[in-house]
C-alpha cells in the first residue's frame, strides 16, 4: 500500500489545532496552496497587462507623454513622461515573462491543478504536501524577485522573454531575471514531481487510467513536460548567469563591439547554442500553458452539454502526442537565425505534424457539441469562445511553422497576434471559464451571473480588438519589439491599427472590473451553492463545497468513467463516478 | 499494486561491481595514454563510461529487476536527452565551417 | 494528513512507493541537467577552431584519485542502505559516516585542483574550455554538497527515525541521488580529462 509522507505527530483522529501560518499562509493543504496560487498568479496577469498598457501608449501615441504615470515615473524612464526606448524594452521583457512563468503556469498547473486534480482522483492531498508547500514558496520569492530587478541596480530585464545572447549579456537588468528564473523553475520542477507521483500512485480504487478526467491526462502531459524541459533552461541560465558575472564567454563569439568598445571575453562561444537550449523549453512550455486550460474547457463541455465527450480515447491519444512531439519542434522559432538547412527542414517536418494532434483536440470537443442540451452559463460561454479562438491561434500558427512564409512574418507582429490568440483568447478565456466553474467548490458560493455575463462579453471583444489588427500589422511588415512605430516609413499607414488595438487593451481592464469585484464579493456574500451544483460526474464535485481537510469524507470507490452523462434507460441524466448503481 | 519491499542487499555482488569499476577506471586512463585520434578516442571513452554507469545503475541503484514504470520513465528521458544532444550537434556541426571561418577572420588584422 | 483510515488501498499499478517514484523523477529531471551542460560541452568543442586535450591542461591524477573516492563512496552508501535492510544500526553508522568522509575527501581534492588552476591564472574567463570544466565540475560539486548535507541529515537523524516505516525509503533514495552524482562523475571524468 503507498502512504503519503505523514506528520509523525498526526493523532489520526481529525482534530488538529494548526496557528495562522500553519493554516493559511504555509499551510500544508492542497486547496489552500491551490488559492494562494490563484490569487498570486492572477495578481501577476494583473501586473503584467498593466507593464502592457503603458507600453500601448507609447505604441498608439509614439513620443507623446504618458498621461497620469508619465508624471510618477523618474527622469531616466521617462523623460517628459515619454516612455524611453530602454524603459519600453523592459516593460516588454517583464510583460512576457511575468505572463507566462508568473501569470498562466502557475495558474493552470500551481492553483487549478493543485486544487482539482487531487479531488478529481480521489485522493486526501498530493503525495509530498510539503513539497507543494515549497514550491508555492519559491514561486513568490521568485517572482517578487523577479519585480524587484526594477529597484535594484542594473534595472530590469531589457533584453526580451527570450534573452538571447550577445544583447542579454552586455544589457543591464538581466543577471536578476536569470536569477529568479532559477528560483521560478526549482518551483515548478518541484511541482512536476508532485503531480506526477500524485496521479500515478494515488488514485482512488476504480480509478484506472481510462476512467481518468480529461483535466487531469492534461496535467499528466503538462507536467512530463515541466520535469523534463526545465532543466536544459536552468542550466542554460546559469551558463548565462557563469558569462555575465564570471566572465565567461558560453554565449559570446570574439570581438564583441558594445559601445564601441571592445567586449572583454576570451571568446569562442555560441549564441546560437543559448536559442536552441532556450527554446528546448520554451516550445514545450508553450503547451504547458495551453494543455490545462484545453483540459478545463473539456470538463466545461462535457458537464453542460450533458453527454459524453466525443473521442476520449482521441483526446486521451492526442494530448499525449502532442507531449511528446513538442520536445522536437522547438527550432521552428529559429528558422532565420542562421542555423543549418537541414535542420531547417526536419523542424519544418515536426512542426507540421504536430499540428495534427492539436487540430484532433479541437475536433473532438467541436464534435462534443453536437446533439448536446447545452445550457449556456457563464463557464460555458467562456469555454465555448475558447473554441473558435484558439482555432484562429492555431491556424495562424501554421504560415509560422511554414519556412518559407515565415521567413517574412517572423519577428513581425503577426507573431505577436498569433501567440497572444492561443495564449490570451485561449488559455485565458479556458482559466476564466475554470473560475466560473469552480468556485462554487472552493468557496461554497455561486458568482454573479450578470456580471459573469458582462465581463465575458466584454473580454472576448476587447481581447479580439486587440489582437486581430496584429495580423494586419505583420502582414504589412511591421517588426515587433519596436519602442517606436513610426520610425520605419512602411509602418505610417498601419498605425491607426495601433491605436485601435491600444483603446481595446484599456477597455479589457474595464471589462475585468466586474470579474473582480465577482470574485472577492461573492467569496464573502455570494449565494450559497449545494454541493453540485452544476450535477457534475467527477469526482470533484463528491465532496462538501468547500472540501474539508482530506477531502472525502469516506474514500471514494469509482465505478465508472467520467462523463457519463444522458445515459440510455436511466433516470437521471447524469451518473456520478463514486455512486454504485442502484437496481431500477 | 503494493511496494514489492526493499531490495534484498546482495554483498558480494556490490564488491564484485566495485572492483569492476576500479579496473575499468585504470582502463579508461591507461587508453588515454595512447593518444589516439580524438573520434577513436571519443568512441573507446565513451563505451567504457557507458559500462561503467550501467553497472552501476543496474546494481547499485538497484535497477536490475525495478518495476516497469521506471523503465518507462528513464526511456523516455533517455529519449529527449537524445534529442537534445543530436539536434544542436547536428546544427553545429553543419555551422562548423562557417562559425570557424568567421572567427579566423575576425583575428586577421 | 488524511482522515482517510489507513486499510484505504490505493490503485496503484505502479507498484513503486512515492517516496522511489519521486526519487527517480528528479533524477530524470537532474538527467536533462546534466545533459544540457553535456550538450553545451560538445556543440562548444565543436565549433572552436582548436581545443586542447584534457590531460594537456588538466591533473589527470589527481581525478583518477577523485574517481576511485567517488566510486568507493558508491559502495559505502549502498552498505549503508543494506544495513538498514538488515537492521544493522551501528554498521549503518559506519557506512554513512565513511560515506561522507569520501565525499569531504572529493572535495577536497577538487578543491586542490581548483587552487592550483586559479595560482596559474586560469580561470573560467581565461578561455572556453576552463568555461566549461569550472562550470560543469562546479555544477557537479555542488551536487556533492547536497548530497553531503542530505546523507548527513539521516545520519544525524538515524537515531530519532530508526523505526518509522518511510526510513528505508529515505536511504534509498539518498543512495539513488548519490549513485547519479558519481554516474555523472563517471562520464564527466573521461570527457573532459581524457578526450
Amino acid at each position: 500500500m503507498t502512504k503519503t509522507a505523514q506528520h509523525s505527530t498526526h493523532d489520526g483522529h481529525g482534530h488538529h489545532h494548526l496557528s495562522f501560518t500553519e493554516k493559511y499562509m504555509f499551510s500544508l493543504d492542497h486547496k489552500t496552496i491551490g488559492l494562494q496560487y490563484l490569487i498570486t498568479s492572477w495578481i501577476f496577469l494583473l501586473i503584467g497587462f498593466s507593464f502592457m498598457m503603458v507600453m500601448r501608449w507609447q505604441l498608439a501615441y509614439p513620443g507623446a507623454p504618458v498621461p497620469v504615470i508619465g508624471r510618477l515615473l523618474s527622469a531616466s524612464l521617462a523623460p517628459n513622461g515619454v516612455i524611453s526606448g530602454e524603459f519600453y524594452n523592459s516593460l516588454g521583457a517583464m510583460h512576457g515573462t511575468i505572463m507566462v512563468f508568473l501569470g498562466i503556469v502557475p495558474l493552470a498547473v500551481g492553483a487549478f491543478g493543485n486544487y482539482v486534480v487531487p479531488l478529481q482522483i480521489g485522493a486526501p492531498d498530493m503525495a509530498f504536501p510539503r513539497l507543494n508547500m515549497m514550491s508555492y514558496w519559491l514561486y513568490l520569492p521568485g517572482g517578487l524577485l523577479m519585480l524587484a530587478s526594477f529597484i535594484l541596480p542594473g534595472g530590469p530585464a531589457q533584453s526580451g522573454w527570450t534573452s538571447y545572447p550577445p544583447l542579454s549579456i552586455v544589457n543591464p537588468g538581466q543577471t536578476v531575471w536569470l536569477l529568479a528564473m532559477v528560483v521560478i523553475i526549482t518551483s515548478s520542477l518541484l511541482g512536476a514531481i508532485n503531480f506526477l507521483v500524485t496521479i500515478l500512485n494515488m488514485r482512488a480504487p476504480g480509478m484506472t487510467f481510462n476512467r481518468l478526467p480529461i483535466f487531469v491526462w492534461a496535467q499528466l502531459v503538462t507536467s512530463v513536460l515541466l520535469l523534463l524541459a526545465f532543466p536544459p533552461l536552468e542550466a542554460a541560465s546559469v551558463l548565462q548567469l557563469m558569462d555575465r558575472l564570471a566572465g565567461t564567454s558560453f554565449y559570446l563569439p570574439q570581438n564583441i563591439v558594445v559601445y564601441g568598445m571592445l567586449h572583454k571575453a576570451s571568446g569562442g562561444g555560441q549564441p546560437l547554442l543559448w536559442q536552441h537550449l532556450f527554446w528546448f523549453l520554451a516550445h514545450p512550455e508553450v503547451y504547458v500553458l495551453v494543455l490545462p486550460p484545453m483540459g478545463i474547457v473539456s470538463e466545461i463541455i462535457a458537464n453542460n452539454t450533458r453527454k459524453p465527450l466525443h473521442g476520449y480515447t482521441t483526446l486521451v491519444g492526442s494530448m499525449v502526442f502532442l507531449g511528446v512531439m513538442s520536445f522536437i519542434v522547438w527550432a521552428h522559432h529559429m528558422f532565420i537565425s542562421g542555423m543549418s538547412a537541414t535542420l531547417t527542414n526536419f523542424f519544418l517536418i515536426t512542426t507540421m505534424i504536430i499540428s495534427v494532434p492539436s487540430v484532433a483536440i479541437l475536433t473532438c470537443l467541436i464534435f462534443s457539441l453536437k446533439g448536446g442540451s447545452i445550457r449556456y452559463n457563464v463557464p460555458m460561454l467562456f469555454a465555448l469562445a475558447f473554441l473558435p479562438m484558439f482555432g484562429i491561434g492555431g491556424l495562424t500558427g501554421l504560415p509560422l511553422g511554414l519556412t518559407a512564409t515565415d521567413i517574412y512574418l517572423h519577428d513581425t507582429y503577426y507573431v505577436i497576434g498569433h501567440f497572444h490568440y492561443v495564449v490570451v483568447t485561449g488559455s485565458i478565456i479556458a482559466l476564466m471559464a475554470g473560475v466560473y466553474h469552480w468556485f462554487p467548490k472552493w468557496y461554497g458560493r455561486k458568482m454573479n451571473d450578470t456580471l459573469g455575463l458582462i465581463h465575458f462579453w466584454g473580454t472576448l471583444i476587447c481581447m479580439n480588438g486587440i489582437f486581430f489588427p496584429m495580423f494586419i500589422l505583420g502582414m504589412a511588415g511591421h517588426n515587433r519589439r519596436y519602442w517606436d512605430p513610426t520610425a520605419h516609413l512602411h509602418n505610417l499607414p498601419t498605425q491607426p491599427l495601433h491605436v485601435v488595438s491600444s483603446i481595446f487593451a484599456w477597455l479589457l481592464f474595464i471589462a475585468q472590473l466586474p470579474f473582480i469585484w465577482n470574485f472577492f464579493y461573492s467569496m464573502w456574500k455570494g449565494e450559497k451553492s449545494e454541493e453540485n451544483p452544476w450535477q457534475a460526474t467527477t469526482l470533484e464535485w463528491a465532496c462538501p463545497s468547500p472540501p474539508p481537510h482530506g477531502n472525502f469524507t469516506k474514500p471514494p470507490r469509482v465505478y465508472r468513467g467520467p462523463y457519463e452523462y444522458s445515459l440510455p434507460g436511466k433516470k437521471t441524466d447524469w451518473l456520478a463516478q463514486d455512486v454504485a448503481e442502484v437496481p431500477a | 499494486m503494493s511496494d514489492h519491499g526493499p531490495h534484498k542487499p546482495d554483498v558480494k555482488m556490490y564488491l564484485f561491481v566495485f572492483g569492476a569499476l576500479m579496473v575499468l577506471t585504470v582502463v579508461t586512463v591507461l587508453v588515454s595514454w595512447l593518444h589516439l585520434p580524438i573520434h577513436a578516442a571519443v568512441a573507446v571513452g565513451l563505451m567504457i563510461a557507458t559500462v561503467k554507469a550501467s553497472l552501476v545503475a543496474a546494481f547499485f541503484m538497484h535497477l536490475k529487476g525495478e518495476r516497469k514504470i521506471i523503465y518507462g520513465l528513464l526511456g523516455m528521458t533517455v529519449f529527449f536527452m537524445i534529442i537534445l544532444f543530436v539536434l544542436p550537434l547536428r546544427d553545429f556541426h553543419d555551422l562548423a565551417p562557417r562559425t570557424q571561418h568567421i572567427a579566423v577572420g575576425a583575428e586577421q588584422p | 494528513m488524511s482522515t482517510l483510515a489507513p486499510a484505504v488501498s490505493y490503485e496503484s499499478d505502479t507498484g513503486v512507493t512515492n517516496a522511489k517514484l519521486g526519487i527517480w523523477l528528479f533524477l530524470a529531471s537532474e538527467v536533462m541537467l546534466f545533459a544540457t551542460l553535456f550538450t553545451s560541452y560538445l556543440v562548444l568543442r565543436m565549433g572552436a577552431l582548436s581545443w586542447p586535450r584534457g590531460w594537456e591542461v588538466l591533473n589527470v591524477p589527481l581525478a583518477m584519485c577523485n574517481t576511485f573516492i567517488l566510486i568507493t563512496s558508491s559502495v559505502t552508501i549502498v552498505m549503508a542502505y543494506a544495513a538498514v535492510v538488515e537492521r544493522d544500526k551501528p554498521k549503518f553508522k559506519k557506512f554513512m559516516l565513511v560515506t561522507i568522509g569520501l565525499s569531504f575527501g572529493f572535495l577536497i581534492l577538487k578543491g586542490i585542483e581548483y587552487r592550483a588552476h586559479f595560482m596559474h591564472n586560469e580561470f573560467p574567463s581565461t578561455s572556453i574550455f576552463n568555461a566549461i570544466y569550472f562550470t560543469t565540475t562546479g555544477l557537479h560539486g555542488l551536487h556533492v554538497i547536497g548530497g553531503i548535507i542530505v546523507n548527513s541529515a539521516l545520519l544525524y537523524l538515524s537515531d530519532s527515525q530508526w523505526d518509522h516505516p518511510l526510513f528505508v525509503g529515505r536511504v534509498e533514495g539518498a543512495g539513488l541521488y548519490w549513485h547519479f552524482v558519481d554516474i555523472v562523475w563517471i562520464f564527466l571524468f573521461p570527457a573532459l580529462y581524457l578526450l
